[in-house]
């Protein structure tokens, strides 16, 4: 390696981007991938490959993301060059720097190229063309696989604050189990007696135990087609979280057809998980047979996830392109069978918004409570609400709905 | 008393022996967990005859049963041992009217085998003279994460720790036998050390000869009859399909109905005995039931 000179900066300009793609790397890390790479010296691309994987990556999660930055970072020196150049302060100037590589994640895309700030006001845009579009759901069924990679910084930057701030405190619900618990209501014989043994027998000290307290498993069904598709981004990035976040947690999509989708959203790197996702989902912003979908749900899924007294989750604008007569049927039959049910409907937001629609007024008198979700604050709203555990009566759905109306 | 089956065809006649039909896959399946000593690890919808399975083995083998149904909060206390507590007390008060004051030896004293309530799975790990017993962990699925876990490390080694008094190990290991309904997944490192087999519905032969070991009293016509509209049942969109277990009950019934052939108002009448959800019911009852009926009739005076 003749050129060491330049060398250091190329690792501080990699791990920059590293960084800026979500990696935990700080300039301390930079300084010892530059003494690891003086350590071991540059053999070969490989040898640097390994090397800096050895200082940067510290979870097997993180490892697609590195491989894509270091195949696209050491291999074209252009596009490097470029990439340093829109790291100094000076973008805006030129924003025809091409996308390093067609499959490249977005994310890192972004952060080679942080000059498409954008995103937000398009946003905006899109949240109010959204009556037109939402009322108008497409009769065939699209079945074609979508791309998450347009997912850009920003948007990922607002979901993760979001996600970070959101635990999901769904109220903790007694177990048959019992731990030691000193100021517990029942006697724990067990430790009694061997408590009494230290004594001799002479004194027997109560040792206490109480029941366990465990959050009840949680099922969330969402609404994937085109009607929702303006939504089901973030959606899936608010179930990667939940499905993160605890066990006994089983995530389905549906749109024409219902899609188990937990293991994937299992994966920790959420670009991943959604990748798989998009890979696995055939029905992907299509219509809508949420009849279908229910009945398919409840003849083959809610005996094996409904054990135990889930909770669940819908989240669908209950707009429904087939026949709706037998919705309220397989809706009944999915609230007897839960704990608790939530409707979550981005619809909601709109204040004159009424359950117009005969899929939402087949679902809603099954629910227990019924809310909108529509950006980051109604998600987080959600978290508060979940920590209640209320009661399964007649009259809180009405005074949901009445709250609303 | 019977020795262990040495074959897949021998492990076929071993069931049958216990009035058990059992298709190819599941005699195969058997045979290699007795023969290498793992756990059977059973899963399907109910009434498919998972737990009979096990009280066949312990039948034709001359084995004890020891039987652990499963339930929320299933814990070493229940599951494994306990101690007796109101007994132990007693001795300790007694110790103390006699003046024992060495610890060690009257923790000795109120640990010791005495006071020992064994739970099905010790009990399933004691040496009994007629050779290791049969230990079926029933409807595994209703219980609970950490049970389960437990489970993964008794299975491993087949032994149990009592702190207060010792290991306990198994000389042979027991027979497993492990049922899950599928209301909840179970773990894949459980599964991993089991043989697995899916219980599915049987075909109308095997259901037939299951029907004539089993309700002998019901006669040629009606065991067609029955076999072939549970059948056709089952092919239909209900919430849930009957078992065997229901086929069985449905031919008994119709015995004790001194029934000798199915028409439409028996099978209006007792339909409750093979649906048990009301929806399923409606939607049989009355017109379906009766096409289905006919249907059944036409394809047997077709068959004869």
């Amino acid at each position: 390696m003749a050129d060491t000179g330049r060398l250091p900066d190329n690792i501080m300009h990699f791990g920059r981007v590293l960084r800026a793609a979500g990696l935990p790397v700080g300039p301390g890390r930079v300084i010892e991938a530059v003494r690891a790479v003086e350590a071991a010296g540059i053999g070969s691309r490989e040898d640097l490959y390994w090397t800096l994987h050895a200082v940067f990556v510290n979870r097997r999660d993180q490892r697609d993301l590195f491989d894509q930055a270091f195949h696209i970072f050491w291999r074209n020196p252009r596009i490097l060059e470029r990439a340093m150049s829109m790291l100094l302060p000076t973008f805006g100037a030129e924003n025809e720097a091409p996308p390093p590589a067609k499959e490249a994640n977005r994310r890192l895309a972004d952060a080679l190229f942080p000059a498409e700030q954008g995103a937000t006001p398009e946003q905006e845009q899109e949240e109010e063309t959204l009556l037109d579009a939402a009322f108008s759901f497409s009769a065939q069924e699209e079945l074609k696989t979508r791309d998450f990679e347009s997912m850009s910084v920003a948007e990922i930057d607002q979901a993760k604050k979001a996600i970070a701030a959101m635990r999901l405190p769904i109220v903790d619900v007694k177990t048959r189990r019992f731990k030691a618990d000193s100021r517990g209501r029942r006697v724990d014989m067990r430790a009694t007696i061997r408590a009494s043994l230290r004594s001799g027998g002479s004194i027997i000290p109560l040792r206490r135990r109480s029941r366990v307290r465990r959050h009840p498993p949680l099922v969330v069904l969402c609404d994937i087609s085109g009607s929702m598709s303006r939504y089901s981004r973030m959606f899936l990035h608010f179930m990667h979280a939940v499905t993160n976040d605890r066990d006994r947690v089983a995530t389905f999509v549906f749109g024409t057809r219902l899609t188990n989708v937990t293991r994937y959203l299992r994966q920790k790197d959420v670009d991943v998980a959604l990748n798989d996702v998009s890979e696995s989902v055939q029905d992907w912003s299509g219509g809508t047979r949420i009849s279908g979908c229910m009945r398919d749900f409840n003849t083959n899924w809610s005996r094996r996830v409904l054990g135990q007294g889930a909770m669940v989750i819908l989240i669908t604008d209950g707009l429904d392109r087939e026949g709706t007569e037998n919705l309220g049927f397989e809706m009944e039959r999915l609230h007897k069978s839960c704990r608790r049910m939530l409707w979550l409907n981005p619809l909601l937001r709109y204040e004159q918004y009424e359950a117009k629609a005969a899929g939402a007024r087949q679902i809603l008198p099954h629910v227990d409570e019924f809310r909108s979700i529509h950006n980051l604050e109604s998600i987080a709203d959600l978290t508060t609400s979940l920590s209640r555990d209320w009661p399964r009566t007649e009259e809180a759905t009405a005074t949901t709905w009445g709250a609303v109306a | 008393m019977r020795d262990l089956p040495t074959s897949i065809d021998d492990t076929l006649t071993l069931l049958g022996d216990g009035n058990y039909v059992a298709d190819r896959a599941l005699a195969t399946t058997l045979f290699l967990s007795l023969k290498l000593g793992r756990p059977l690890f059973l899963e399907g919808d109910a009434g498919v005859g998972k737990t009979e399975i096990a009280n066949v083995l312990s039948q034709t083998l001359g084995r004890r049963l020891v039987r652990l149904q499963c339930y929320e909060g299933l814990d070493v206390g229940s599951a494994v041992y306990e101690w007796n507590y109101p007994a132990q007390m007693i001795e300790i008060r007694l110790a103390e009217a006699e003046g024992v004051t060495d610890r060690e030896k009257l923790g000795s004293n109120i640990f010791s085998e005495r006071f020992l309530i064994k739970r099905p799975l010790l009990q399933a790990l004691e040496p009994n003279e007629a050779g290791p017993p049969v230990l079926l962990i029933d409807e595994l699925d209703r219980t609970d994460e950490p049970f389960e876990a437990y489970l993964l490390e008794l299975l491993a080694d087949f032994q149990i720790s009592i702190p207060e008094l010792e290991t306990i190990k198994a000389a042979e290991p027991p027979i497993v036998i492990i049922t899950s309904n599928r209301t909840r997944e179970i773990h894949d490192a459980l599964k991993r050390r089991c043989y697995y087999h899916w219980i599915g519905y049987p075909e109308a032969e095997r259901e037939l000869s299951i029907l004539e070991m089993r309700v002998p009293s019901a006669g040629d016509r009606l065991s067609r009859e029955v076999v072939g509209f549970v059948q056709s049942l089952r092919e239909q969109d209900l919430f849930k399909l009957p078992g065997i277990a229901e086929t069985i009950d449905w031919a008994s019934a119709l015995v004790q109905l001194d029934k000798l052939a199915l028409d439409p108002q028996t099978v209006n009448d007792t339909l409750g005995v093979l649906l048990k959800y009301q929806d399923d019911i409606a939607k049989i009852q009355g017109s379906e039931a009766a096409k289905l009926l006919d249907q059944v009739n036409a394809e047997l005076a077709a068959a004869r």
